[in-house]
């Protein structure tokens, strides 16, 4: 266990001379806390597994250091790092018994027979493979191969983090959430640092307590679910969690005021002195707009169509040319093919160049 | 049952391919059966011996007999040698080729160089290679104080056609082994790292497990080829000295063509041909088997 530091860790495939736009994991300075349950979530190629097998040592950096409390442990081969990582597809030593695979990592370490039994037999009992662990490992169904690397993941306690590289891709649905309670129940259990890189945005918000949202090689966000859903810091954490994701429109923003389209909609706090240069846009997610009958005073929208989500209905719809999203209130029904929109100031946030603006209360 | 409609002009379509494997195969397989129920006198004349060759054939006590049991161990236990051999080789050969750049090529280039070369040339040149006054390792040899003549030590003779056999053909297993190899998605090479295993580990565990298919076919195909050898020992040792290096193939010629015994080379080659389509079929279960223990798959865990 161990706390991890990132000091402006930066990797590229085409050689440190390259254009660092073109790094696949731009310069990020990061820390990790002991025993913390952490989400790197992104879309495919925005950098996470980079940034994992970084960590793990499968990859040497290009630039940077990574500090195990402290240590600098960079130039370590993944052997003498003390790292656990599962991957997305399972890996699985088919000419050993269940309880073997899980004993390998221990007993590549040298660990004594009696520790190496024991802890075979705890990680055993908390992933349900206890029945078979003199079984041999062939024959498996995926969720039943992934279940065995994972233990293999978990079966060291003195690892610094254990690092999910997207584990759950293979498992079918059903089995999905089941799995993933109890990923969720061992980091309670074992009081290992977890992190768990994946593109879905379900499983990132319930099994991390820290949610590190990556894009295009950065990290735009690193938060509790509740920060990246009331504050994104950046529209791309806005538009990718959510769902539907937050609405973006641009605007000119002056005062306590926002401007769409000639129509002005009050804002909570006071954006003075926003710079001349970049676009500036506001962001607010579809849960705190919605519909109403148009009237004198709100903000005119085109219905396309309406998606009821059971609990919830949103609306569709189209301010001048810009796609948009908003509660329909229960009991509401949308007569005609325009509706009005109803904001909530507090929630509405303001971003230049993407970036969100603090305003001033 | 199933609404198919009926067309017998099928038959006329695999009609062609009856005719052809009748006519190179079957009706030429039925000759050597013939001659080895008969026997002949030459012009043309034929008297019925049953199973008489048969008889002698596996009676270690007759000429016969003795001939083809000798030749049939000496042709196991030259089998056994260059499998011994050349599966160990060909496994460290394709572990230490490189994983990828210019170097692959060049090296399945080189590595396929002794596969191409036909076998009475491979014979030849270890003919030329192995002779003490002109050739290179004779006279090397020789000179380094080592008594070496594959003419008149039966030692020598065979350990000049076991590594032969392993010059010209470890390289088949190695490049089965490199496919193998090959195949072995990184994620495992990756979760052996993590798992902090060493050098041997990763072999025992992963690859070797993984080359379990290829090395069935590999050992399958040397033992084949091994157990019908005939044209490099025979180019250079000539099956001598003695009878030390006549193979089964060997003597079959000597029976059939050197004594022109039709009947008696007729029934050997039925009993080769049965052995070697036994050992065959005892490989293809085997292969089979393994195969249905990857793909089948039980219940949940």
């Amino acid at each position: 266990m161990a706390r991890i530091d990132l000091v402006d860790l930066a990797q590229s495939y085409s050689g440190p001379d390259a254009d660092l736009e073109s790094f696949a994991l731009k310069p990020i300075s990061m820390t990790w806390r002991q025993g913390g349950a952490y989400a790197l979530l992104g879309p495919s190629g925005c950098g996470k597994t980079t940034l994992l097998n970084l960590i793990s040592g499968i990859v040497t950096p290009t630039r940077g250091q990574i500090l195990f409390d402290g240590k600098d442990i960079t130039p370590l081969s993944t052997q003498k790092r003390n790292i656990a990582q599962v991957f997305q597809f399972p890996v699985i030593y088919d000419t050993m018994t269940v309880g073997e695979n899980l004993a390998f990592p221990l007993k590549n370490r040298g660990v004594p027979k009696a520790q190496i039994d024991a802890r075979v037999a705890e990680i055993g009992e908390l992933l349900d493979l206890t029945p078979y662990l003199g079984r041999k490992a062939t024959r498996l169904t995926p969720d039943a191969k992934q279940k065995i690397s994972l233990g293999r993941g978990l079966v060291r306690s003195d690892v610094a983090a254990v690092l999910f590289d997207e584990p759950l891709t293979v498992i079918d649905p059903a089995l999905k959430w089941e799995l993933r309670s109890k990923l969720k129940a061992l980091h309670r259990a074992l009081d290992l640092t977890m992190i768990y890189v994946t593109h879905d945005q379900t499983e990132a918000l319930t099994f991390a307590d820290t949610v590190v949202v990556m894009h295009d090689g950065r990290v735009v966000q690193s938060g509790t679910p509740q920060e990246l859903f009331d504050k994104p810091a950046h529209t791309f954490v806005g538009y990718f969690i959510g769902s539907p994701g937050m609405n973006i429109v641009p605007a000119e923003v002056s005062g306590r005021e926002a401007r769409i389209g000639g129509h002005v909609i009050a804002l909570q706090r006071s954006y003075d002195k926003l710079p001349a240069g970049p676009t500036i846009e506001v962001g607010i997610r579809p849960e705190f707009v919605h519909v109403a009958t148009p009237a004198p005073g709100l903000l005119l929208a085109q219905v396309e169509r309406v998606d009821d989500l059971g609990r919830i209905s949103f609306a569709r719809v189209r301010i001048g040319g810009v796609k948009f999203a908003a509660r329909v209130p229960q009991g509401f029904s949308i007569a005609g093919s325009d509706v009005g929109l109803v904001f909530d100031p507090s929630r509405v946030h303001v971003y230049a160049d993407s970036r969100l603006v603090e305003g001033v209360a | 049952m199933m609404d198919k409609t009926v067309n017998q002009k099928a038959w006329f379509l695999v009609l062609p391919v009856f005719l052809i494997v009748a006519f190179s195969a079957v009706l030429p397989l039925m000759t050597v059966v013939n001659y080895s129920v008969q026997d002949t006198f030459g012009n043309n004349q034929f008297f019925w011996n049953g199973v008489g060759w048969f008889k002698e054939l596996l009676d270690p006590s007759s000429d016969l007999g003795g001939r083809f049991y000798a030749s049939l161990l000496r042709n196991l236990a030259f089998s056994a040698i260059i499998l011994a051999i050349e599966v160990p080789l060909g496994i460290l050969v394709a572990l230490s080729m490189p994983r990828d750049g210019w170097r692959v090529a060049a090296c399945l280039v080189i590595l396929a160089l002794p596969l191409l070369i036909p076998w009475n040339v491979v014979g030849t040149i270890w003919q030329i290679f192995g002779r003490p006054d002109i050739g290179l390792l004779g006279y090397t040899l020789n000179h380094m104080g080592i008594d070496y003549n594959y003419v008149s030590n039966e030692f020598d003779a065979w350990a000049t056609v076991i590594v032969m056999d392993v010059w010209h053909w470890t390289s088949l297993v190695a490049l089965l082994c490199y496919a193998g190899l090959k195949s072995i998605p990184d994620a495992y090479y990756q979760a052996a790292q993590i798992d902090g295993a060493s050098r041997w580990a990763v072999f025992r565990a992963i690859q070797l497990p993984k080359l379990n298919r290829v090395l069935l076919i590999g050992v399958l195909l040397r033992f084949m080829d091994s157990f019908m050898i005939y044209t490099e020992p025979f180019v250079v040792t000539g099956g001598g000295p003695g009878n030390s290096t006549t193979f089964v193939s060997i003597e079959l010629v000597k029976i059939a063509l050197g004594q022109f015994d039709l009947g008696k080379a007729a029934a050997l080659s039925l009993v080769y041909n049965i052995i070697v389509l036994i050992v065959c079929w005892i490989f293809y279960t085997v292969m089979t088997n393994a195969g249905v223990d990857h793909t089948k798959r039980e219940g949940a865990v």
